[in-house]
């Protein structure tokens, strides 16, 4: 229980620092800058209680806001995807219950996990996107934006959690 | 009673959810106020603080290219100051010292520690604060060109509404004809800035300087912005014209604020007249 923990605030101060002093600096072609931070709402474990989950989520937004000077953006965002994580994990996987204790995203087939981070992602950055432009007029550039970082969003969390998390 | 506490308990995630998208959502229409101050902002201590020590690192590999600016502004600014003695050069004058009457702008340099230009609205992060006499609305300047308006101070960090945000309205001119416009920013190329507002008498032509205008009581005027790059005249007036920012905003060092020592003055005697 305690690793758990650990692991979870490691993952959280790691997320927020690889977010706030690289990926938000890579700039690839000039303008994207993938937000892999989301990562920690694929990776937190599945639980029947989701309160802390919630919070936490809120609170890693709120803390790529506080360096980025995006007001709330990202904490409204986070938060959105984090509720919806399970309806959606299961709707990915076709079933109506899970069995929260024993499950593990690294024991899924990589098809599902890419559709799975593909969905969040996707979600995620329209609503950032949507709310930063704020304007119906910028439809187009909200859209393509939405994609192209989704993309390499998408790209660099797969790799990362096929790269870098255990499997059991 | 009974019932309400199932109701909450059965849909206690929702409730938390919906909690949390307020305080978010509320974060978020507090940040869009121009007028007010953001309570997110990154010119706190800890992010400040965090920001400054990784730039620590990143501004050596910056040193070269920020010595040769600096080299040639010194060797602007010593070209002015002949061109000025030349022009004085009496046989004997009296000295007075009339520096603090007449001094109107007032300069101080702060570096840049966190930059950001690719997004829709983007804001800087400056390395000084309150204690060294930051304040809201003071105008942020480099070598090469305007950078933004303060907006935010903490009393070690600033930060800065960069002139890449759409809450950004800057007063500017054409530098040969007087021709007033607002220079504003439609969020596609950080070289590339707009102006609007220009009445259509103006003659602009591709190639144009543009400065700022002095009419605010933020920035001096006279001050480098950018090149007219091209522009559409139709029915009648000017809808968009393209501005070349002489400034590269994705690499900003060392920066001068401008404050303006008038300033409560000038903006007195505006709302007196407003008001009478």
């Amino acid at each position: 229980m305690n690793n758990i923990a650990l692991n979870n605030a490691i993952r959280f101060i790691g997320l927020l620092f690889l977010q706030v002093f690289i990926l938000n600096h890579v700039n690839i072609f000039g303008y994207i800058n993938p937000m892999v931070y989301i990562a920690w709402v694929f990776l937190y474990p599945v639980r029947k209680t989701r309160s802390l989950f919630l919070i936490l989520s809120f609170l890693l937004g709120i803390s790529i806001d506080f360096f980025s000077d995006s007001g709330g953006i990202n904490a409204f965002a986070i938060t959105f995807i984090a509720y919806f994580r399970l309806p959606i994990l299961m709707a990915v996987l076709r079933k109506s219950d899970l069995d929260y204790g024993q499950f593990n995203l690294k024991t899924l087939s990589a098809n599902k996990i890419i559709l799975f981070i593909a969905i969040l992602t996707f979600i995620h950055h329209f609503i950032v996107f949507s709310v930063e432009y704020f304007s119906f007029s910028e439809l187009l550039n909200i859209v393509s934006r939405t994609v192209f970082t989704g993309i390499f969003t998408i790209l660099i969390s797969f790799l990362g959690i096929t790269l870098f998390t255990k499997r059991k | 009673m009974r019932q309400i506490i199932y109701f909450i308990k059965k849909f206690r995630y929702f409730l938390l959810f919906i909690v949390l998208e307020t305080l978010a959502f509320i974060v978020i229409v507090q940040d869009r106020s121009y007028h007010q101050s953001k309570f997110v902002n990154s010119a706190n201590a800890i992010t400040g603080g965090f920001y400054n020590k990784a730039n620590s690192v990143s501004a050596f590999f910056h040193l070269k290219k920020d010595n040769q600016l600096l080299s040639e502004e010194n060797a602007r600014l010593k070209n002015l100051l002949d061109a000025k003695e030349n022009k004085f050069d009496l046989d004997s004058f009296t000295v007075k010292d009339t520096s603090q009457y007449f001094q109107k702008y007032d300069y101080s340099v702060a570096k840049v520690i966190n930059n950001n230009f690719t997004k829709r609205n983007n804001f800087l992060t400056i390395n000084k604060g309150a204690k060294y006499g930051l304040a809201p609305d003071l105008g942020v300047i480099n070598s090469k060109g305007i950078i933004g308006v303060i907006k935010n101070v903490s009393s070690n960090y600033a930060n800065v509404l960069s002139i890449l945000n759409t809450n950004s309205k800057i007063n500017v001119r054409l530098k040969n004809s007087n021709h007033f416009g607002t220079l504003v920013w439609d969020g596609k190329d950080y070289n590339i800035t707009q102006i609007i507002d220009i009445p259509r008498q103006a003659l602009v032509k591709a190639g144009d300087t543009i400065i700022t205008g002095g009419k605010s009581a933020i920035f001096p005027e006279g001050i480098a912005v950018g090149v007219v790059k091209d522009f559409k005249y139709e029915q009648n007036k000017y809808q968009i014209i393209n501005v070349m920012l002489f400034n590269d905003m994705s690499a900003i060092g060392e920066v001068q604020i401008v404050k303006n020592l008038h300033k409560d003055e000038q903006i007195i005697l505006e709302q007196s007249v407003v008001n009478e």
